[in-house]
């Protein structure tokens, strides 16, 4: 049976779908079978950031609607068989939908996965509340921004209304180093501090994970990169494993560290 | 009229004159006898007294009706009137304002925590929440939310935190913020109405005793 994940934040644009699309692809790598939902209806963006776009027949209201059978609506990643994508309508409103509709759809899909990943939709009216509404538990993205840590905390407190058997997560996006270091945002401690929930992760702000959105291949799936090792030990935290957190103390990659120790350029 | 006599007692005490009125009798022969007592005495000079109605509850209106005979036949002046009875609703309100309200969470952006009585936190009260009572407000915790404390009007009552360095402090009418220049906050301090200069100021809490010696008599308030 598998466990629900909402990827929420009340404040917009800080990352919700990068990292839905990528913690789901770090879970492929390692083998879960995974299934996104992306119920951003009207703004769906989750197929996009997977590349997936073109290969949408049915969407989550035709689902709703009766309009077509679950499995046929599911598109199925290039890269992995076991990564599953429900999209979000493009043409609907999303007050077609109710948050039964969502928690039943996930009920639905809980025996064949592992990992059942549900991108929500910026906000706390409708939208939101249809998201959270089939989920186990919660990861709460917030940026190292004063206002974005606000509603990260005002959605902290409304899921912990929701009454989820586990207290949400947390992971700050789009970490800038050198303006933590210059008091120009908050820092790590000072948003765990704050937000009182289990870091989940740290993403840098890099460049890396735009270019990868932009070509529908999400950054998790590199290699070697800073944002990708990132998203990676995100998913073996939700697999259970210790992982501890990477330091941004230099700026160097992997590669050029070994270089470095080999005395080469 | 003899026999109506014994309707109205009076008595001095350390705390000025008492006089107890029965409450056996009704309440229209009880204020009968008050006139004609103090159409008879006639007393003069602007003295202070306290009534005292026993066991007999009286409501606005047959309080209003006391004091406005005794304006009406006397210089004399009603300090308070005491009585052994309360209703139970004011009985139940003042258990309310007397009692610590506490809860063990975080108090989040967005969210309103409001007692009656005093607030106790454990906790933090995170920037943009907001504690309100109508006693004072204990944080065990980070206070950078705003607090309210005295809501009903009580500027006795104090704000105190862990580490202080809230949003706003109110206390009853009064408003204190934080300036616009980013601060540091500061561990173990209270916020309270300097009756001197009007504001609210904030001090050490080991200064607590000093400045709020009654803090926790709590039937100074909400009586
Ligand atoms: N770690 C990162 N580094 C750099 N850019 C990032 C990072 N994470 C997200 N972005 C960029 O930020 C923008 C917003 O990201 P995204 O669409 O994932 O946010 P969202 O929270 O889903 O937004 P919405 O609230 O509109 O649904 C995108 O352009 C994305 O490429
Ligand atoms: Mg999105």
């Amino acid at each position: 049976m598998g466990e629900s994940i909402v990827i929420t934040s009340g404040k917009g644009g800080v990352g919700k779908t990068t990292t839905t699309a990528n913690i789901g692809t770090a879970l492929a790598l390692l083998g879960q079978k995974v299934c996104l939902i992306d119920t951003d209806i009207g703004l769906r963006n989750l197929d996009v950031v997977l590349g997936l776009e073109n290969r949408i027949i049915f969407n989550l209201i035709d689902v709703i609607e009766g309009r077509c059978k679950l499995q046929s609506a599911l598109v199925k990643d290039k890269r992995f068989d076991c990564l599953h994508l429900l999209p979000a309508a493009q043409t609907s409103d999303k007050n077609e939908v109710t948050p039964k509709a969502i928690s039943k759809l996930v009920d639905e899909l809980k025996p064949d996965y592992d990992y059942i990943l549900i991108d929500c939709p910026a906000g706390i009216e409708q939208g939101y509340k249809n998201a959270v509404a089939g989920a186990d538990k919660a990861i709460v993205i917030s940026t190292p921004e004063k206002s974005s840590v606000r509603d990260a905390d005002r959605i902290i407190g409304l899921l912990e209304q929701e009454g989820l058997e586990f207290a949400p997560y947390l992971v700050i996006n789009r970490i800038r180093k050198h303006m933590m270091d210059s008091g120009d945002m908050l820092t790590v401690d000072e948003i765990v501090s704050t937000l009182s929930i289990e870091l989940l992760g740290i993403i840098l702000d890099d460049e890396d994970v735009i270019r990868a959105s932009h070509h529908g291949e999400p950054v998790a799936f590199q290699p070697n990169t800073k944002a990708s090792i990132s998203y990676r030990n995100i998913a073996r935290r939700i697999l259970g494993e210790s992982v501890p957190l990477m330091s941004f103390d230099n700026d160097e990659g992997i590669m050029t560290k070994v270089k470095k120790l080999l005395g080469m350029k | 009229m003899s026999e109506s006599s014994h309707f109205i007692t009076m008595k001095g005490t350390n705390n000025g004159i008492v006089v107890y009125l029965d409450d056996q009798c009704s309440f229209n022969s009880l204020l009968k006898e008050l006139e004609e007592k103090l159409q008879i005495n006639q007393a003069s000079g602007k003295t202070e007294i306290t009534l005292h109605s026993q066991n007999r509850y009286l409501n606005e209106d047959q309080r209003h009706a006391i004091e406005n005979t005794i304006d009406q036949y006397s210089e004399l002046t009603v300090k308070s009137i005491d009585s052994y009875v309360i209703t139970r609703d004011e009985a139940y309100d003042i258990y309310e304002n007397t009692t610590v309200k506490t809860v063990m969470k975080t108090i989040r952006s967005g969210q309103i925590h409001e007692v009656k009585g005093d607030a106790l936190v454990i906790g933090d009260v995170n920037p943009g929440g907001t504690v309100i009572a109508t006693g004072n407000i204990f944080v065990l915790g980070k206070l950078r939310g705003i607090a309210h404390a005295g809501f009903d009007g009580d500027e006795g009552c104090v704000v105190a935190a862990s580490y202080m360095h809230p949003n706003q402090i109110r206390i009853a009418s009064k408003i204190s913020r934080a300036p616009d220049y980013d601060v540091e906050g500061s561990p173990r301090e209270f916020a309270f109405v300097n009756q001197s200069t009007e504001q609210i100021e904030l001090e050490q809490l080991q200064h607590i005793q000093k400045i709020r010696p009654k803090l926790l008599d709590v039937f100074e308030r909400g009586l």
